[in-house]
């Protein structure tokens, strides 16, 4: 898996080529779940030895500043809001993903470019043009999907707090109501993100489920993915005795390759527990 | 792969005309498109003239990025689409809605010749300015790149970074790095005037001969509009 795969062209001008991690997204409309699933995930992967690195969206240091300032000043245009996260997207990409995978990190992204793809679709951009825009964005090796209806949806983030502006779209001007906002522009969200999941082959899970039993799931899922394509195993079970908890040193890690595939194990759900290093 | 529709200017339906010039640093594209401002102005046309990368909204952050030198080929060139996406919102299509001209200094063709310098894939470019309308007429002031160097010097002694694409190191001294910098950029212009995107207008001649072919082009494209009413 050292060789990445793109959406479109690619980086042209990128000397390496060898990028022994794995890049693993989520995505889920707001809500859902993903951050505490990737947290979880991060905390598994870490007790496992493998060295972990987390990215989210809008968060580049360089423009992630800009989109704050214009989203405040309700200066985006749907074209100049498109480009902009694109931008910073790129710069993460380039910043942060693309030299830990090839330092042969795992990659846990919250959300990546189908966000963009849902979002920019839903404020009337051209499908097309929104995929070609990031066709310099490498295809992950494991896309997970956590879906949800927008009912469920509804009540929990309710039961949150307030209903946050932009997650309930009224920068669309879909109507003054926040409410009635929401439920519209997250119901056509959840389309786009549907119609995705079967476009780009999506690991779809149920957000319905309960956080634990999502997180057996997602675990699962990285469990064959690394058997099937012999990525170094795991320096302990993740199952094993908390007595030898995780020690800092285990970070490195995936450095040593000791390929030997069919020997991942699935955790089982109940010994989830918190122990990494935050 | 590509089908031309990915990577394609499509023709606009407004009623207003966009005029645009493109040329490398020095060719004197911005004293033809001034003299063309004056003439259609003094026939009384409504006319908007706009320039490369002035608009507001991303500016910092490129003067961030640049003095920390973190711009990368990609980020840089997704930061000057979205400036340019904010000024044709902006500034652009109002006129052109309106039926107004607009003359514009550099327009995407300026970002498929430098993206494709820097390092990007051309077709990558290409497919990310579809937004943008085709112009009406786009001008390419062809000049060998001896003289455009010459031009500059004669004006000031010292070439400003910019012009000679020093942030590409591909040469330490100003002047080699003008002339590779600026014959690459030719280059993309060469190409998309063979494609026809561009009516070429040699720029060694005279001042007025160049006008004067500009004119000729330009007059044929704005008759139809309507001119500003007199009141006498």
């Amino acid at each position: 898996m050292s060789q990445l795969q793109f959406f479109g062209e690619g980086l042209p001008y990128l000397t390496v080529t060898d990028y022994p991690g794995v890049l693993i997204t989520i995505e889920g409309t707001d809500g859902v779940g993903r951050t505490t699933q990737v947290t979880l995930l991060r905390e598994w992967l870490e007790v496992q030895g493998y060295g972990v690195v987390e990215t989210g969206w809008t968060r580049s240091p360089l423009i992630g500043g800009t989109i704050a300032r214009a989203k405040r000043g309700r200066r985006l245009s749907r074209l100049t809001y498109s480009l902009l996260y694109a931008a910073d997207f790129a710069d993460r990409l380039e910043k942060e993903v693309l030299p830990a995978l090839r330092s042969g990190f795992v990659v846990l992204a919250d959300r990546y470019v189908f966000t963009a793809f849902a979002r920019d679709v839903v404020r009337g951009a051209d499908p097309r043009w929104v995929r070609d825009l990031f066709g310099f964005a490498p295809i992950p090796h494991l896309a997970f999907y956590l879906k949800i209806d927008v009912a469920t949806l509804i009540r929990r983030v309710i039961a949150r707090g307030a209903i946050d502006y932009f997650e309930a779209g009224m920068d669309m001007a879909l109507g003054d109501d926040s409410y009635d906002s929401f439920k519209r522009y997250q119901t056509m969200l959840i389309r786009e993100y549907n119609k995705l999941a079967a476009e780009f082959d999506f690991h779809t899970v149920s957000a319905r489920m309960r956080p634990e039993r999502i997180q057996a799931r997602l675990r699962e899922a990285v469990s064959a993915f690394f058997a099937s394509h012999h990525f170094p195993i795991a320096l302990r079970r993740p199952d094993a005795a908390d007595a030898d908890r995780v020690a800092g040193s285990l970070n490195d890690a995936p450095e040593e390759h000791s390929h030997a595939p069919g020997e991942t194990q699935v955790e089982p759900v109940s010994t989830t527990r918190v122990g990494g290093t935050k | 792969m590509n089908t031309p529709s990915d990577t394609l200017l499509k023709p606009h339906a407004y009623p207003g005309r966009l005029i645009i010039v493109e040329g490398i640093d020095g060719s004197g594209k911005s004293t033809q498109i001034k003299l063309l401002q004056r003439w259609l102005e003094s026939l009384e046309f409504d006319v908007f003239f706009t320039e490369w990368n002035s608009a507001a909204l991303v500016k910092e952050t490129t003067k961030k990025g640049k003095k920390k030198r973190s711009l990368t080929p990609t980020t840089f060139s997704l930061l000057h689409a979205t400036d340019f996406a904010h000024r044709l919102v902006t500034n652009i299509l109002p006129p052109l809605k309106a039926g107004m001209i607009v003359l514009a200094d550099r327009y995407v063709f300026t970002a498929y010749a430098r993206d494709h310098v820097r390092g990007c894939d051309p077709q990558w470019v290409r497919k990310v300015y579809r937004f943008a309308p085709k112009p009406d007429v786009s001008f390419f002031f062809r000049v060998p790149i001896d003289v455009a160097l010459k031009r500059i010097m004669a004006s000031r002694p010292v070439l400003k970074d910019f012009e000679a694409g020093m942030d590409l190191h591909l040469h330490p001294d100003p002047v080699e790095s003008f002339r590779i910098f600026q014959g690459r950029i030719q280059n993309t212009y060469d190409q998309l005037a063979a494609d026809n995107d561009l009516v070429v207008i040699d720029a060694t001649g005279n001042i007025t001969e160049q006008q004067r072919q500009v004119r000729s082009v330009v007059g044929g494209l704005v008759e139809h509009l309507r001119r500003k009413p007199r009141i006498a």
